[in-house]
């Protein structure tokens, strides 16, 4: 009906996604290797309704069109890679990527999923598992009565055996890169999995090629900054209070046409 | 009837599309690197026979608001806001050159440069695209610089520069799609002085409070054509009862 009734409810649709996105980030202020979102928004279709430049007579022309916006839109939900801080835990399975890169994890159903979550576990066969049991991939088998579990920056998995010496060598950490890393699809339990947009999964040795390095008994922590979430919010809440006020105003203009006239 | 009704009429119609502009301004609110749309009333006379006593009003878009939203840092490497005055260049999906604000960049799949409603960002040549690196750094004046993979920070390597523009705010109109063009058609020239913050993005530069007023007054003078339509048909209902005959 009225172009300004619709222009407000898509300000409100928009204003509402981005309500959610922060909702999202704040309930996830304390969640491992998690990366905030941010609802990104575009201005949607201009109509013409009155052509700038067109013939006013033989000799003139029209100094301004009229050209209506529609509203606007949100539209995407881009995942901000920037580094979390690193915090110390003391546990030996506990490893954080200090720069670029995913941990990879085998799904029951045979394909990988990504993660930047490092506090890992050891299954009942010794395998080395995320905290949700998925296996760590390239799997590495932690073997029984090992005293203690080392993790060089560079992913090399080493254990002390009791009644040995030297630390035996069980497997290396990997990590994976993408060319865009943004086009990673959320899947839950802390794990992207790989789209269209995000390109195939490059893997590599941690520390070369652009890749982190790890670091052993760490977690990287969220990057949602609690602060920019609530000025977000706020900012927001406000936006979406003045469009449903654009709603009741046009509500009241036609109102006001529909009884006095 | 008094032919002030159509002249009413025409006003009330025009604020509802003005109100219309207004609304769309809000809705975008926070949209990256927006300008708010300007409308402004003009008066059309009717010309004719006798004296030329009425005017209609037109609503038009008379450009766009040209003062720069806020900064907003943002701490990502690939946001990029226009300090000043300029516009980033981008590839329109017909294939022609457009200029944005907006420079909420990420790279696509094959390490295309695009903004985030994924318009290619148009380089000095053509199409930026990035190679697989280590690290990538977006200077103050556009130039992109990578480490290459497998390369140390002594090897930075320039893969190209975004086209930053300065043309006349007056020889830019906005497109159905949002985006700005000449309004000749042509591809603006690249201007050195354009300067890039990196890390920030560039709020929408609608004034929510202004809009607000603009708002309520809009809504007022809708009440006020309304009225005079009234009016106008009482008019003509007393001038009927006059002429009754025993009324």
């Amino acid at each position: 009906m009225e172009p300004a009734l619709w222009a407000a409810k898509t300000g409100l649709d928009a204003q509402q996604t981005r309500m959610s996105v922060t909702a999202n980030n704040l309930a996830n202020v304390s969640t491992t290797g998690f990366k905030k979102g941010r609802a990104s928004f575009e201005d949607l279709l201009y109509q013409n309704v009155r052509q700038v430049g067109a013939a006013a007579s033989q000799d003139t022309q029209l100094p301004s069109g009229l050209s209506l916006g529609t509203g606007a839109r949100v539209v995407a939900t881009e995942k901000m890679y920037t580094q979390g801080s690193l915090q110390v835990t003391g546990n030996s399975f506990d490893v954080a990527i200090n720069g670029r890169g995913f941990f990879q994890v085998l799904l029951p159903d045979g394909t990988s999923a990504y993660s930047r979550d490092g506090s890992f576990n050891v299954s009942a066969q010794g395998q080395l598992v995320t905290s949700s049991g998925y296996v760590v991939q390239p799997g590495i088998s932690i073997p029984d009565g090992a005293q203690s579990v080392s993790i060089g920056n560079d992913g090399v998995v080493s254990v002390q055996l009791a009644g040995q010496a030297a630390p035996n060598q069980v497997g290396s950490l990997q990590l994976v890169d993408f060319i865009n890393t943004g086009g990673l699809q959320p899947r839950g339990e802390n794990m992207l999995v790989e789209s269209a947009a995000s390109g195939p999964p490059q893997s590599g040795t941690p520390g070369q090629n652009g890749l982190g390095l790890l670091q052993q008994g760490s977690l990287e922590a969220s990057n949602v900054n609690v602060v920019e979430e609530l000025v977000s919010m706020i900012e927001t809440q406000r936006a979406y209070e003045m469009n449903s006020k654009a709603i009741s105003t046009t509500d009241q203009m036609l109102e006001y046409l529909t009884s006095r006239l | 009837m008094d032919k002030s009704i159509y002249v009413a009429m025409s006003g009330a119609k025009e604020t509802l599309r003005a109100q219309a502009s207004n609304s769309h301004n809000l809705a975008n609110a926070s949209t990256t690197g927006f300008r708010a749309d300007l409308s402004a009333f003009m008066s059309r006379a009717i010309e004719g026979p006798g004296f030329d006593s009425r005017a209609y009003a037109t609503t038009s878009t008379v450009g766009w608001d040209q003062t720069n939203g806020a900064t907003l840092q943002t701490g990502r490497d690939l946001d990029v806001a226009v300090k000043g005055e300029g516009w980033i260049a981008v590839q329109a999906p017909d294939g022609t050159e457009a200029y944005t604000r907006a420079g909420d960049l990420q790279l696509d799949v094959t390490g295309q440069l695009r903004n985030g409603s994924g318009h290619a960002v148009v380089g000095d040549s053509g199409p930026i695209v990035v190679p697989p690196n280590g690290s990538m750094l977006i200077g103050s004046d556009g130039t992109i610089s990578v480490v290459p993979l497998g390369q140390g920070p002594q090897t930075m390597a320039n893969v190209g520069r975004i086209k930053l523009v300065n043309p006349e705010a007056g020889n830019l109109e906005r497109g159905a799609d949002g985006l700005f063009r000449l309004r000749d058609g042509t591809d603006a020239a690249p201007d050195p002085t354009v300067r890039l913050a990196t890390g920030a993005i560039e709020s929408s530069n609608v004034n929510t409070a202004d809009a607000m007023v603009t708002m309520i007054e809009l809504s007022r003078r809708f009440d006020l054509q309304l009225k005079t339509i009234r009016t106008a048909e009482d008019n003509a209902r007393s001038a009927s009862s006059l002429l009754r005959v025993g009324g």
